[in-house]
């Protein structure tokens, strides 16, 4: 049987101190606010330290193989050991132990836009990049007309990209990335870029990456791209290889495991423990917001030991842990139980992508317990925003719109008129 | 399947744990050409951009220190210049040196400098330091010209010997890169780095016959001087553009020295690049 890559054993040890082998600032972030909460915990006796503190099992005695033209997924938590695995078979570090054999030219996409530099035009970094992920100068010149087309901004080619939108770089970034020809690419969570649409037109790239015959190993959180695109899917945790096989069964049993994980978070006995979250009816495992509302939030909390001036908080965070709504409210009191305390909110103007819920329950000023609710929270409701990405915005509702005449010029003919009206209007 | 027998296919790469020293794989620094050619592109098209003296300022930097190194030292310090006019004789010095300095400097910091790349994309790591001494090279051919007009003004003509500055600059070059390579590989995991290397450049200013002549220095040291590899570049620039002046010994010192740093900082960079994007 001949493979794409066959993995063996490998593991990856990091020195603690050297680095955190998360990337992510987000989770850093979320780390250091969560920070006065944990310390709290830990006063109480709650989570054990690590046994040696001093190493971190980033990757641990994983093998797989991949077949030559296969798609394949890889999920996990943050820090479970996706972007590691990646980076070891991108050969930007090394394994500390075990290997891998890799057969053909790789290519990997682990950020959008790498070696892009502000100062120059959108047309001079099409070439730095695409040189940086591997393209020779002629495949790039090939390649051009279709890379600008792709990306959609054949207008400010000649326009220093620092003066591009955000949502512009990534589209061209992408663009170039997309356009790569190795035999086998990695790619690290890169999709969830740019609008809905242009998403859209990625994963379309994608399916003719597939059908090309090249080989793709994935990093998704979102579990609909995977379920979409891959035919098999790795899990990782905390480093191991919890199952590999179709992708139905793994992301099944992945999403399984984010209830059961809830359910057992180590120090959380002690008064109150929040179970889950869902919307809409009661019973459901909705977690898409589909309309433009009403929605109903339920979150799920089991009250050990009885509240008398309690305070429960819940906050509502973007992709990038911009907190977007929150609120509180005090004097609860409550009796040992499983109470779900619902939310009923009008609408969520959220234009599409993932949102978290993070949700607290306070004491006598004293801490509790929260969750950083998972699975997070999809809005797929139809984009109602400008076309262009960069003008869209954080919003997303229904509007009407008119041009209005207040006051008819007077003419030779007659008198006032009531004004003409011109309406617009903008529904789903 | 066990361990399948892939390693006599040549298309299959073995990703294992590397221990001990590296080879240089100069087939795959070979592929990386264009990439090379890319980044030193970036780097001349990023240089002068929002500037409003843009390519200027490669002939203004050598130009204003040679004029006041020529006031302080040829005028107040009446240092003997080989019965040369100074400006020339300090300005044939500062060539290289400039050179050398940018690329020493910009190679120590080359590394850090292009962290996101190094921690998101694989291609030879020594590319980066190698890249950023492009620029320098093409400032130094800008202000070569400045120098033909220098000794034009002075009715110096140049000999035969000047067909072999190109070898001055590579050994400059290869010279900055020898100390170059140790310091990026080093600054990765201490950020000190940058702040010893104005101190270790200007040391090195003082240690080399740049704002005065070799002649000074006593003989019987003028081989242990040598080591400095950067006395041989510049007496070999003097020797190539000014002529009238015998082909100075102490090149041979310097050019071994300038081999074995950089022979020790090739394998060096080679032995710690493996830890770069785990560290950096």
């Amino acid at each position: 049987m001949t493979f794409a890559i066959a993995a063996h054993g490998l593991s990856k040890r990091y020195r603690l101190g050297s680095r955190a082998p998360y990337g992510a600032l987000r989770d850093s972030i979320v780390r250091a606010a969560g920070a006065p909460a944990r310390a709290v915990r830990r006063l109480r006796g709650g989570a054990p330290m690590p046994v040696d503190a001093s190493w971190i099992q980033a990757l641990a005695d994983v093998s797989f193989e991949v077949a030559p033209g296969e798609v394949v997924g890889v999920v996990g938590r943050n820090g479970s050991g996706k972007s590691t695995l990646l980076k070891i078979l991108a050969r930007i570090t090394d394994p500390t132990a075990g290997y891998a054999d890799v057969r053909g030219q790789v290519g990997s996409l682990l950020e959008v836009g790498t070696g892009f530099h502000p100062e120059l035009t959108g047309r001079e970094n099409i070439f730095v990049n695409g040189a940086i992920l591997g393209m020779s100068r002629v495949e790039i010149r090939r390649n051009f007309d279709a890379i600008v087309g792709f990306a959609d901004v054949s207008r400010f080619l000649d326009t220093p990209v620092k003066h591009y939108s955000s949502g512009m770089q990534m589209r061209l970034a992408f663009s170039v990335a997309a356009h790569l020809r190795p035999h086998i690419l990695l790619i690290d969570e890169v999709l969830a870029v740019g609008d809905l649409a242009f998403q859209r037109k990625c994963m379309g790239k994608m399916d003719d990456v597939s059908r090309d015959g090249r080989t793709v190993v994935f990093v998704s959180h979102q579990l609909n791209q995977l379920r979409r695109l891959c035919s098999r899917c790795l899990w990782l945790e905390h480093g191991r290889l919890m199952a590999v096989g179709p992708t139905d069964d793994v992301t099944n049993r992945y999403e399984a495991s984010f209830m059961a994980a809830v359910a057992d978070r180590p120090g959380h006995s002690a008064g109150a423990q929040f179970l889950s979250w869902t919307l809409g009816e009661p019973g459901t495992a909705q977690h898409e917001v589909t309309d433009f509302g009403p929605v109903t939030a339920r979150f799920s909390v089991r009250i050990d030991r009885p509240i008398r001036n309690g305070h429960h908080g819940i906050l509502l965070y973007d992709r990038d842990s911009r907190v977007l709504w929150g609120t509180g409210t005090d004097n609860l009191a409550l009796e040992a139980g499983v109470y779900e305390i619902v939310y009923d909110l009008e609408g969520l103007s959220l234009r599409p992508g993932p949102y978290r819920w993070h949700v607290s329950l306070y004491d006598e000023g004293h801490f509790i317990d929260d969750l950083e609710c998972v699975p997070e929270m999809s809005v797929r409701t139809p984009p109602l925003g400008h076309r262009r990405d960069e003008y869209a915005g954080v919003l997303n509702f229904r509007y009407t719109m008119e041009v209005a005449e207040l006051a008819a010029p007077v003419t030779a003919s007659g008198g006032p008129d009531a004004g003409r009206r011109v309406a617009f209007r903008r529904q789903p | 399947m066990a361990f399948p027998s892939t390693m006599s296919d040549p298309l299959v790469r073995r990703i294992a744990p590397a221990r001990g020293w590296l080879p240089i794989h100069l087939d795959e620094m070979w592929a990386a050409r264009e990439l090379l050619y890319f980044l030193v592109w970036r780097e001349v098209k990023v240089r002068y951009k929002q500037t409003a003296f843009g390519i200027g300022w490669a002939i203004a930097q050598p130009f204003c220190t040679m004029v006041v190194i020529s006031i302080v030292f040829g005028r107040l310090g009446r240092l003997p210049s080989d019965g040369l006019p100074y400006p020339v004789f300090a300005y044939a010095a500062l060539l290289p040196w400039q050179l050398f300095a940018f690329a020493l400097t910009e190679s120590s910091q080359s590394v850090v400098a292009n962290q996101r790349l190094i921690s998101k994309v694989y291609f030879p790591r020594l590319i980066v330091p190698i890249a950023s001494v492009g620029v320098g090279v093409i400032d130094f051919l800008v202000s070569f010209v400045v120098l033909l007009g220098l000794m034009a003004y002075y009715g110096l003509t140049p000999g035969l010997a000047v067909l072999t500055v190109p070898f001055w600059m590579l050994l400059a070059v290869l010279t900055a890169l020898g100390a170059g390579l140790w310091l990026a590989a080093l600054n990765v995991r201490y950020r000190d780095i940058r702040y010893t290397l104005p101190l270790l450049t200007q040391l090195w200013l003082f240690a080399t016959p740049v704002a005065y002549s070799m002649s000074l220095v006593p003989s019987e040291w003028q081989v242990w001087y040598a080591l400095n590899p950067m006395v041989g570049v510049v007496e070999s620039f003097r020797w190539a553009l000014l002529g009238g002046r015998a082909f100075p010994a102490t090149v041979w010192v310097s050019t071994a020295a300038t081999v074995i740093a950089l022979v020790g900082g090739l394998f060096y960079f080679r032995r710690t690049e493996r830890t770069f994007a785990d560290i950096i």
